[in-house]
């Protein structure tokens, strides 16, 4: 039996298709040369030298007493991290889908929470644990008299992570234990078990891959992470800040690459068990809808320490933001509490903050776009065309999601300084805030495309196909068609790529040049510093900034989202 | 209404496919050569699995085949994509765009015809009133019932006029009632429109109700092209007999032309080209047959059962059980569990494979 037949008919209906395959084309071209290439020119700058093929660069990395410490540092934290967020995620998720919340203020909170990670700078919260608990902390000195507590470090890092990243586990177990059909545990109930009887041999059990899931998506972001360790981790390094350091401090630009390989070979690993092990298992278990709602708990020995504990936390990390705006309104903090603008006005005059805030904008502004309609068309290529480079595309794009921004900025660094493999060419690319567009693309990419793809994988096929049967080609389909329906996942692609763009700072801080301010970049020069109140001052107005722009794009969803008038029709 | 009246024909068209489980290749279609006169309706017919809908989708362009070509009238089609095809599918879950109305869906193929949109505007509030939606125009598709989400679908597929009209088992998603009289209403409008369509359905009752001439398939194999009434009456072979109605098979031996013996006694029955001496399968079909008291077949009653309309007999002949509905029953003797009765067998109703 041959298929060739098919396969040669199929090439040629795609190739009847010029807008298509260009498209395609233009998009192995960019991925290839800007997520491949640069991971793939680490590879050769650690693995070959004048002699031909070696590993005496991993060597003389791998003999740094700093650079071994860094190893054991960043996954004895993302360890930590993972296992808490997991935990904690999961105990704010079960209280919200198994337990009544009876007040506002508590259903208030939660909300608050799960947005958090979405509109939050990465480091916000190192600022405020050392604004809170550090040398001049509030609670630490003037609430507990303790006058040499020192936050940096493990515990540091460790609490600030777990704190950023428990929310987005939250938000990941919350869908699956939804999908739980109350029925299995109203029979476990039913034959005699006690409530934490079935919590421990019903529901625990069947989300058992979700906690893995959720505690590997975790991990990866905690040592991929830069900016809390760079803040907060005083002497404690981690891989990011120590290739930083690497690059930045010794110009070791062949060790550092080795380091990068070393951090990539680990998030790498952890990825792929988590996207093709962890995450196919954790669906498959729970793909079901449940068969109709579930009982909350009333019970009040259950509701009101579980709520408790969860609004403690909960209370807790909004203090943390709070604390922010307050910093940058305190004349010095920990010593003199007298309200002051005069940070905010220092930021402007004396700092350049509008030229900082005017170059941050304008880059996210044109890369959120960009990244938005690229996931889109991704997404729509994956879920509804066969191609031969289908697999490569959703292959690479998913890849650069376990790329952290430090590796991917050494990349570019080694890729792209001296033109590609040095020859020159593109060369011009290097030191422009083109560059810079091109690196919030390939960072916020692969959020972009599996919202996207989620979002296409709703939608019957027969729709797509009809229109196509009616005589429009995959360009006409996608504009009148596809992007229509999936509006809403393009306009949350558009604002969270924004929104990452504008709060990212671990691939930039290595590639910006004095050209462009970066609030990112400036942020963590101040906090290095100590100047606390010029670093908050930045910082609440880039939390204005991102918070205005999720507020703005869920009044558009509100009024022009079409897919809510289609999801309507169920 | 259509411009030009196109058939279709495949010849020696084949599909393979992977099986996911086993990662092996069959063939979904295997050498299938149809002839589609232009103008008739046509229903390919089979239960889930056959290829049915793997056939249409070819003729649409989704899939490409293996093996063999189709030609839409006298052109070739096989290299070209489904947007330059000639043809216009119904689907089976409709697949209306949910962002427009009633009006732009059904204007949609037009508008990429790049039609004046006067002439767009009366094309459309035309083909409405032929489906009988006048006036729905500004209705979102979410605002009509599932019979009016298809009358549209049809209505979109025909106002581009296509050489060809493509069903995809368009009524699996109606309750049985609308069924019955959307069908009625297909075939209306598709006589009326004076198009050649293909249609694909699992349903048989609904494959006889509609169509000139019934392909019907099974394991990727055609076994049968013909009219509903020669798929009924003389079956290709024991799959169809059974698929199409319900068919008892008894065996036999061919005895002369058009003479058959069971269990030794002979009966006319039509033996085709079956040779004299073979053994064969009598096919009978449950309303080809009554119960009586004297006969030439003996058998015994296993169960009866009133159903109104009939009396339901299963009955035992040698060692096959035969289904026989006896229609008519008020005035008619009724058998019991248990009675020994002979089998009366109408004129002309019995067929040898």
């Amino acid at each position: 039996m041959a298929k060739s037949q098919s396969a040669s008919l199929d090439r040629k209906k795609l190739l009847a298709d010029p807008i298509m395959v260009t498209t395609i084309v233009l998009l192995i071209v960019f991925l290839t040369i800007f997520i491949l290439y640069p991971l793939t020119i680490l590879l050769v700058d650690s693995f070959i030298s004048d002699s031909g093929i070696t590993l005496d660069t991993f060597k003389r990395v791998m003999e740094l007493a700093n650079f071994r410490r860094a190893i054991t540092n960043t996954l004895k934290v993302g360890f930590l991290v993972g296992i808490a967020s997991a935990l904690i995620g999961l105990l704010f998720a079960y209280v919200e889908v198994y337990v009544k919340l009876r007040t506002r203020f508590m259903e208030g909170l939660f909300k608050v929470v799960s947005m958090l990670p979405v509109v939050s700078p990465p480091f916000v919260l190192s600022l405020s644990m050392i604004m809170l608990f550090g040398k001049a902390g509030i609670i630490t000195r003037f609430l507990l008299k303790i006058y040499d507590n020192s936050v940096y470090g493990f515990w540091g890092i460790a609490i600030v992570q777990t704190l950023t990243f428990f929310p987005v586990c939250y938000m990941m177990l919350k869908g699956l234990l939804k999908n739980i059909d109350p029925s299995l545990e109203e029979a476990a109930r039913d034959m005699g078990a006690s409530r934490f009887k079935v919590f421990m041999t019903v529901t625990f059990p069947l989300i058992l891959p979700g906690l893995g899931n959720a505690f590997l998506v975790t991990f990866i972001e905690s040592i991929a992470d830069f900016a809390n360790p760079m803040i907060i981790g005083g002497s404690y390094d981690t891989l990011a800040t120590t290739i930083y350091l690497q690059i930045t401090g010794a110009y070791d630009k062949e060790g550092a690459a080795a380091m990068a390989v070393v951090l990539l070979g680990i998030t790498l690993i952890m990825f792929v068990v988590q996207k093709y092990y962890l995450e196919a298992k954790s669906t498959a278990t729970l793909s079901g809808k449940a068969s109709r709602e579930r009982m909350l708990i009333t019970d009040k020995s259950v509701t009101v320490p579980l709520t408790i504990i969860c609004s403690a936390l909960a209370i807790f990390v909004v203090l943390m933001y709070i604390c922010v705006p307050f910093g940058a309104m305190f004349r010095t903090w920990g010593y003199d509490f007298h309200l002051t603008f005069k940070w905010f006005g220092q930021v402007f005059t004396k700092y350049k903050g509008f030229k900082a805030f005017k170059d941050s904008f304008i880059l996210s502004f044109i890369s959120a776009p960009i990244t938005a309609l690229l996931s889109m068309i991704i997404s729509y290529l994956v879920v509804k065309k066969k191609f031969k480079a289908k697999g490569f595309i959703e292959a690479v794009s998913m890849l650069a999601m376990a790329v952290p921004g430090t590796v991917l900025g050494i990349g570019y660094i080694r890729g792209f300084s001296g033109g590609i493999f040095g020859s020159g060419f593109l060369q011009g690319l290097y030191g422009t805030g083109m560059i810079l567009v091109i690196v919030f693309i390939v960072r916020s990419l692969p959020t972009g495309t599996r919202s996207g793809i989620s979002a296409l994988r709703q939608i019957d096929k027969s729709i797509e196909e009809s229109a196509y049967d009616m005589g429009a080609d995959s360009f006409k389909v996608f504009m009148t068609v596809t992007l229509p329906l999936i509006k809403d996942s393009f306009l949350s692609g558009f604002v969270t790529s924004f929104v990452r763009s504008i709060t990212a700072i671990s691939a930039i801080i290595l590639l910006v040049t004095p050209s462009y301010l970066l609030i990112t970049v400036q942020i963590n020069e101040f906090a290095e510093k100590g100047s606390y109140g010029i670093a908050c001052a930045f910082a609440s107005i880039l939390i204005l900034i991102t918070y205005g722009s999720v507020l703005i794009m869920n009044i558009l969803m509100k009024y022009f989202g079409t897919s809510r008038k289609v999801k309507a029709l169920d | 209404m259509a411009k030009e009246k196109k058939g279709v024909r495949l010849e020696h068209i084949s599909k393979i496919y992977k099986d996911p489980k086993t990662g092996k290749d069959f063939y979904a279609v295997h050498d299938a050569n149809i002839e589609i006169e232009p103008g008739s309706f046509v229903t390919l017919l089979g239960p889930s699995g056959c290829g049915k809908t793997t056939t249409l989708r070819m003729i649409a362009g989704f899939e490409s085949p293996d093996e063999g070509e189709i030609y839409l009238g006298n052109e070739p089609i096989n290299a070209l994509t489904p947007n330059k095809r000639d043809t216009a599918m119904v689907f089976q879950s409709y697949a209306l765009l949910p962002h427009y109305n009633i009006f732009d869906n059904v204007a949609y193929g037009l508008k990429l015809r790049k039609v004046p949109a006067d002439e767009i505007k009366r094309k459309v509030t035309d083909i409405l009133r032929l489906v009988g939606l006048e006036g729905m125009e500004n209705r979102m598709t979410n605002q009509l019932s599932g019979g009016q989400q298809q009358r549209v679908a049809l209505a979109r597929a025909l106002v581009i006029e296509p050489g060809v009209l493509l069903f995809d088992e368009p009524l699996s998603n109606l309750d049985a009632k609308l069924r019955v009289s959307m069908r009625t209403e297909i075939r209306r409008i598709q006589q009326e429109a004076g198009i050649t369509a293909v249609y694909v359905t699992h349903d048989q009752s609904e494959a006889m109700a509609i169509s000139d001439k019934v392909i019907i398939m099974n394991g990727g194999l055609v076994e049968q092209i013909s009219t509903p009434q020669e798929a009924y009456y003389y079956p290709n072979n024991k799959f169809v007999a059974d698929f199409i109605g319900e068919a008892n098979f008894i065996k036999g031996t061919v005895k002369k032309q058009d003479v058959v013996e069971i269990q030794g006694t002979e009966i006319e029955c039509a033996t085709g080209s079956l040779d004299v001496g073979a053994e064969c399968d009598i096919v009978l079909r449950p309303e080809g047959a009554t119960l009586s008291d004297t006969g030439s077949i003996k058998g015994c009653v296993k169960y009866s059962c009133f159903m109104g309309a009939y009396q339901d007999y299963h009955v035992l002949v040698g060692d096959t059980l035969v289904k026989i509905q006896d229609y008519n029953p008020k005035n008619k003797k009724i058998y019991n569990v248990g009675e020994d009765i002979f089998l009366k067998f109408e004129n002309d109703t019995l067929y040898a494979l």
